[in-house]
C-alpha cells in the first residue's frame, strides 16, 4: 500500500516538473488558459451561488437555535456567522463541492483524450502535453477558484442576513451591528491561503489521474471517482494542516 | 529514410520486440504487416517516440532519434505525421480547426495564410463541405481524411498510419489507401503503414515487413510476397481460400507479363 502511494507521489511530482518547458506557441497557450478560466470558474459559478446562499442561511437560522441565553445580543449571530462562512464554509465546502465538479471533469476529459489517442496525436507533434493540458487547467483554477471562494464568501453572508429576517430571528439592522464588531482582517488571509491551496489540489490531483489512465471507458470513470476522492481527503487534511499553522 | 537497428521492448517478463532491424525507404508505402500481438503498434510507437525502447536506435535521417532529449527531439517531431487508428480527432475542435491545430501552433502564418493552407489539404484529400462539422457528426472515412489532411499539414518528411482501414468499408477502404500511396509519392515522404488488410497489402505496399511473434519474418515487395515460399508469411496472408486463388491468378499474370515483355523485348532487338 505504502509503495503504491510512493509511486503515485513520485509520479505525480514528476508530472509537476514536466509542466515547465518553454511554451511552443504563447498565443495558443493563452488561449488555453483563458478557455480554461472559463470553463472552471464560470462553468462552476451558478453551484457556487447556490450552494453559499444557503449555507449562510443555514448557519443563521443554527446558530440561532444554539445561542438561548438572553444575555447574549442577537447581533453575536451575525459575528458567528460572518466568522464561521469566511474561515471555513466559504473556503472548504465550496472547493469540497468544487472537487467534484471541477476534479471529475478534469479528470474524465483528459482520460478521454488519452484513450482516444488524443494526447498521443499532441506529443507526436512535438506538443509537451503536460505543459499545454495540464499547466493552464492548474493556473485557471488558481485564479479563478479564490475568486469563487470570495463570491461564496458575499454571497454566503447575504444568505445569512436574508434567512435571519425572513425567519424573523434577527433584524437587518442588528446583523449589519453583528457583522462590523469585531472584524479580523487576517481571516480573511487565511481564507484565501486555503482557497490557493484548495485549487492547486482540485486541479493537479484530477489531471494527475487523468492523463495517465489506461484501458477503456470504465478506467475513466474510476480514474474520476479516485480523483475526486483522493482530492476531497487532501482538502480535509490540508485545511487541518493550515488551520494548525495559521491560526 | 527511417533506420532501426536491434530494437528491443519488453513490457515486465513479456518481450514484444525482439532484435527487430529495418530499413523504411523513402518516398514508398512500406507497410508492416502481422497478426495481432505480433508487436506491430508497439514497434510504430516505439517509433515515432511514444514508447522508449529497451535497447537498439532508431534513426532518422543519420539521426539517433533514441539517443536524444525531449527538447531534441521536437524538430523531427515536427517532421512526423501520424494517421491514428480512431484518427484521435480532437472533440471539442471542428474538422478545420482540428486540420488548423499543427498551423496554430507551429507556424508563424497568418491566419488567411493558415485557412488557405487548410483548404488546400482538405481539398487535396477530397473532401468538402465538412469545414464547420465536428468529429461526431461525420463518417468514419472522413474522420481518416481529416486525420491524414492534419498529419500532412506541416508537409511531414514521415508519415506513419495504424491500421488506415479498421473500422472502414471495402470501398472507402480501398479509397484511403490510394490517397496514402499518392500522397507517398506526391510529397516524397517516407510512409510507414500498419495493417492487416489484405487489399493494402496487394495493391499499395511497396515495401512490405512482415512480423512474427516480435521478429522480423520476412521482408519484400507485393510481388515477391506471391512468390515467397515462407511457411508463416503465406499462412498469414493466403489464409482463405478467396487469397489463395488470388495468389495462384498473380503469379500468373506476372508470368505472363515477363513472357510478354521477353517476347516483346526479342522483337524489338530483331527489328
Amino acid at each position: 500500500m505504502e509503495f503504491k502511494l510512493f509511486y503515485h507521489f513520485g509520479r505525480y511530482l514528476m508530472m509537476l516538473k514536466g509542466m515547465f518547458s518553454r511554451p511552443e506557441n504563447f498565443r495558443m497557450y493563452w488561449k488555453e488558459f483563458m478557455h480554461q478560466c472559463v470553463e472552471i470558474g464560470i462553468g462552476s459559478l451558478g453551484i457556487v451561488v447556490i450552494i453559499s446562499l444557503f449555507l449562510g442561511a443555514v448557519t443563521t437560522v443554527q446558530t440561532a437555535y444554539q445561542l438561548v441565553s438572553g444575555f447574549i445580543p442577537k447581533s453575536v449571530i451575525a459575528q458567528v456567522v460572518r466568522d464561521t462562512i469566511i474561515i471555513e464554509l466559504a473556503p472548504t465546502m465550496v472547493c469540497i463541492v468544487l472537487g467534484g465538479v471541477v476534479g471529475s471533469k478534469i479528470a474524465s476529459e483528459l482520460g478521454n483524450m488519452r484513450i482516444s489517442e488524443q494526447i498521443d496525436a499532441q506529443e507526436i507533434m512535438g506538443i509537451n502535453t503536460k505543459a499545454y493540458l495540464i499547466l493552464p487547467k492548474i493556473l485557471a483554477a488558481m485564479v479563478t477558484i479564490p475568486c469563487l471562494v470570495v463570491i461564496a464568501a458575499f454571497l454566503g453572508i447575504f444568505g445569512g442576513l436574508e434567512a435571519g429576517k425572513l425567519s424573523g430571528i434577527i433584524s437587518h439592522e442588528q446583523f449589519m451591528e453583528g457583522l462590523r464588531a469585531s472584524f479580523d482582517g487576517y481571516n480573511v488571509f487565511f481564507a484565501l491561503s486555503k482557497a490557493y491551496t484548495y485549487s492547486f489540489i482540485i486541479s493537479s490531483i484530477p489531471a494527475y489521474y487523468g492523463y495517465n489512465v489506461t484501458g477503456g471507458a470504465l478506467e475513466i470513470g474510476r480514474a474520476s471517482t479516485t480523483a475526486v476522492v483522493v482530492s476531497c481527503v487532501l482538502i480535509l487534511f490540508a485545511d487541518y494542516v493550515l488551520a494548525a499553522i495559521l491560526l | 529514410m527511417i533506420e532501426l537497428k536491434n530494437i528491443r521492448k519488453s513490457f515486465g517478463e513479456k518481450e514484444i520486440l525482439k532484435d527487430v532491424s529495418l530499413k523504411m525507404e523513402a518516398g514508398k508505402t512500406n507497410l508492416i504487416i502481422g497478426a495481432s500481438g505480433s508487436g506491430k503498434t508497439v514497434l510504430m510507437k516505439c517509433m515515432v517516440g511514444l514508447m522508449s525502447v529497451d535497447s537498439g536506435q532508431v534513426i532518422y535521417n543519420n539521426e539517433d532519434f533514441t539517443a536524444m532529449t525531449d527538447k531534441e527531439k521536437k524538430p523531427i517531431r515536427q517532421e512526423i505525421g501520424m494517421l491514428f487508428q480512431g484518427s484521435a480527432l480532437f472533440d471539442s475542435m471542428t474538422v478545420e480547426q482540428n486540420v488548423m491545430f499543427p498551423l496554430d501552433m507551429f507556424s508563424n502564418k497568418s491566419y488567411k495564410e493558415r485557412k488557405k493552407r487548410v483548404q488546400e489539404v482538405l481539398d487535396r484529400v477530397q473532401l468538402k463541405d465538412a469545414n464547420n462539422k465536428f468529429p461526431a457528426e461525420i463518417s468514419g472515412g472522413m474522420k481518416k481524411r481529416v486525420g491524414i489532411a492534419r498529419a500532412i499539414v506541416l508537409n511531414p518528411k514521415y508519415l506513419f498510419v495504424d491500421e488506415p482501414n479498421s473500422g472502414l468499408d471495402p470501398q472507402t477502404s480501398l479509397v484511403i489507401d490510394k490517397l496514402i500511396k499518392d500522397i507517398t509519392v506526391d510529397f516524397n515522404i517516407t510512409t510507414v503503414v500498419n495493417t492487416h488488410d489484405m487489399n493494402t497489402v496487394m495493391e499499395s505496399g511497396d515495401h512490405i515487413i512482415y512480423m512474427h511473434q516480435g521478429k522480423k519474418q520476412w521482408e519484400g515487395s507485393n510481388e515477391d510476397i506471391i512468390f515467397s515460399d515462407d511457411k508463416l508469411l503465406n499462412d498469414f496472408i493466403f489464409a482463405s481460400e478467396f487469397f489463395q486463388d488470388i495468389k495462384e491468378m498473380r503469379k500468373m499474370e506476372v508470368f505472363r507479363d515477363k513472357a510478354w515483355r521477353k517476347k516483346g523485348g526479342e522483337a524489338s532487338s530483331n527489328s
